[in-house]
């Protein structure tokens, strides 16, 4: 008999917490919950199956070299616990701390990349700014000549930065939280939440009405739907974001490869497949169809890093909602008028490499009902406060 | 091109000849409080099905219009002017 990874389960009349959405963040916050606080009868709630939305759609481009305080402490405690993560969960996810560039190619944003060094060594995150002769040493393909219409000035080189495999991140905080006694119930729709009172009630789903005292909402590009489902209005915009992967070629491409003025990224898997992403769609969009717009100015603007790349084959394409805020930087927030409410999203295009920090404060927020230090500015409402907390330089196509 | 969308001006065009700017929302009066006008310029509805947006006909005509658009599938939309907005009201 094979032995499966998670179990279906009857679906109770009551948990104590539900979780919405069965991504990254919504099976680590329940991971966490029953690992550090002991809450063990949780259910999440998937519409589709486990890993359908972003988290089985991103890049897997892992890092911590962000512009604010706030942000490089919250990713940096998510890189640290990445590195543990395929010893705690006994899976290999396939983690490679292969370094990242970020190439810089004006003088405004060799400044940004130069800031941006001195603040993460400064908080302990190693960044360095490297010259285009020492880019080229690790990176011998790339045109560092002035030929190209944005001739590369220098790159901010941030080593612990790598690529991980996605999908098994998703499977294995899922066989985690089962194991420790969480449902995990897939195509499973939530349609409406109840609130009696100011207080969570319970969720009304098409297989039947859960009653719960605590709902988490982690459904990303979704997440302006749930929230009105509880009165609350989210700064969000939901943009599908593309990405495609090439056949197999020999290694070649050693560190991740990101430049924002190019709006491409790139890297080569363990299979020798180049995976390539650019910036999102450039109008909101709820549908996840890819377009020949993307591969035509990712082919364009990829030539012009590596002109050895003209004759690689596309395998496939692909697209994933993404819920953009306004400063780049995420929303993980209890919510005043609605006792037992709580928001995971605004993860944009960066926020894989945030989950683990996420279910980790998360998970802790939900047992304590008081929000950790650690997510203290990432409130929901701190747009109508003026208290933005601004990563776009660090986060608009660096992922 | 993923669809083409329709300028009142110039008729069916790839989307990529527009930029899209946001979707519409009365805007406060100008003595409005901080938080009536910190909702217009940060919360959207977002809506997963039809809404009205501002749309710029960035490599065409340089117009600004409205579309009725839904945002699961781009072909079912309407382009008019704000002017018509005001009188559908
Ligand atoms: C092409 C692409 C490339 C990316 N690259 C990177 C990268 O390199 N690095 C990085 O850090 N980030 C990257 N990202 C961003 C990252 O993928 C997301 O931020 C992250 O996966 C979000 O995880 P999540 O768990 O919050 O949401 P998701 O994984 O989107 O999960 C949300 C889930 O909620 C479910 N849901 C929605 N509505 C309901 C409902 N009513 N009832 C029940 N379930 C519901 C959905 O089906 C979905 O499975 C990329 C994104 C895309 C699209
Ligand atoms: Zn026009």
């Amino acid at each position: 008999m094979t032995e499966r990874m998670w179990n279906n389960h009857e679906m109770r009349s009551s948990y104590d917490v539900v979780i919405i959405g069965g991504g990254a963040h919504g099976l680590a916050t329940a991971y966490y919950l029953a690992k550090n606080h002991g809450i063990t009868n949780i259910a999440v709630i998937e519409q589709k199956f486990i890993g359908y939305g972003g988290s089985g759609r991103n890049t897997a481009i892992l890092r911590s070299n962000y512009r604010t305080e706030e942000g490089i402490l919250f990713y940096d405690q998510s890189l640290k616990l990445y590195e543990d993560l395929a010893q705690e969960l006994d899976y290999n996810l396939m983690f490679s701390q292969q370094g990242h560039f970020t190439l810089g190619h004006s003088t405004a944003s060799m400044q940004a990349l130069t800031t941006r060094a001195a603040y993460n060594r400064a908080l302990g995150v190693n960044s360095t700014i490297l010259d285009p002769p020492e880019i080229k040493k690790m990176l011998p393909e790339i045109d560092i000549s002035n030929h190209p219409r944005y001739p590369i000035m220098g790159a901010l080189y941030h080593p612990p930065g790598g690529i991980i495999r996605h999908d098994a991140v998703v499977w294995s905080y899922a066989r985690g939280a089962d194991q420790r006694g969480v449902h995990i119930h897939q195509l499973t729709e939530v349609q409406d939440i109840l609130v009696e009172n100011g207080e969570v009630r319970g969720v009304k789903t098409n297989r039947g009405t859960i009653h719960c005292k605590q709902v988490v909402s982690c459904v990303a590009g979704w997440s302006s739907e749930i929230c009105k489902m509880v009165g609350i209005k989210l700064p969000l915009v939901t943009h599908p974001l593309q990405a495609l992967v090439t056949t197999d070629y020999k290694p070649w491409l050693h560190h991740v490869v990101v430049s924002s003025t190019l709006h491409i990224y790139l890297s080569q898997t363990d299979r020798g497949e180049l995976v390539c992403g650019n910036g999102i769609d450039h109008y909101p969009h709820y549908g996840m169809r890819s377009t020949l717009g993307f591969l035509e100015s990712y082919a364009a603007h990829l030539l012009e890093l590596f002109p050895i790349l003209h004759n690689v084959t596309v395998q496939r394409q692909w697209a994933g909602l993404c819920d953009m805020t306004p400063d780049y930087s995420p929303i993980i927030s209890m919510v005043d008028d609605v006792d037992g409410f709580y928001i995971n999203c605004g993860w944009g295009t960066w926020g894989f490499k945030g989950s683990p920090a996420s279910g980790w404060n998360t998970a802790q927020m939900v047992a304590e009902r008081k929000t950790p230090d650690m997510i203290a500015a990432f409130r929901h409402d701190r747009y109508v406060k003026n208290r933005l907390v601004g990563e776009k330089a660090a986060a608009s196509v660096g992922n | 091109m993923s669809f083409q969308l329709n300028c009142p001006n110039c008729g069916k065009r790839a989307v990529s000849e527009f930029s899209f700017k946001c979707e519409y929302m009365e805007r406060p009066e100008a003595d409005a409080d901080f938080k009536e006008w910190g909702d217009y310029i940060f919360l959207r509805e977002n809506k997963k099905g039809t809404q009205t947006e501002w749309w710029f006909h960035r490599s065409g005509c340089q117009s600004w219009f409205l579309v009725e658009r839904d945002t699961t599938n781009n072909t079912d939309h309407k382009s008019f002017w704000y002017k018509d907005l005001k009188q559908k009201k």
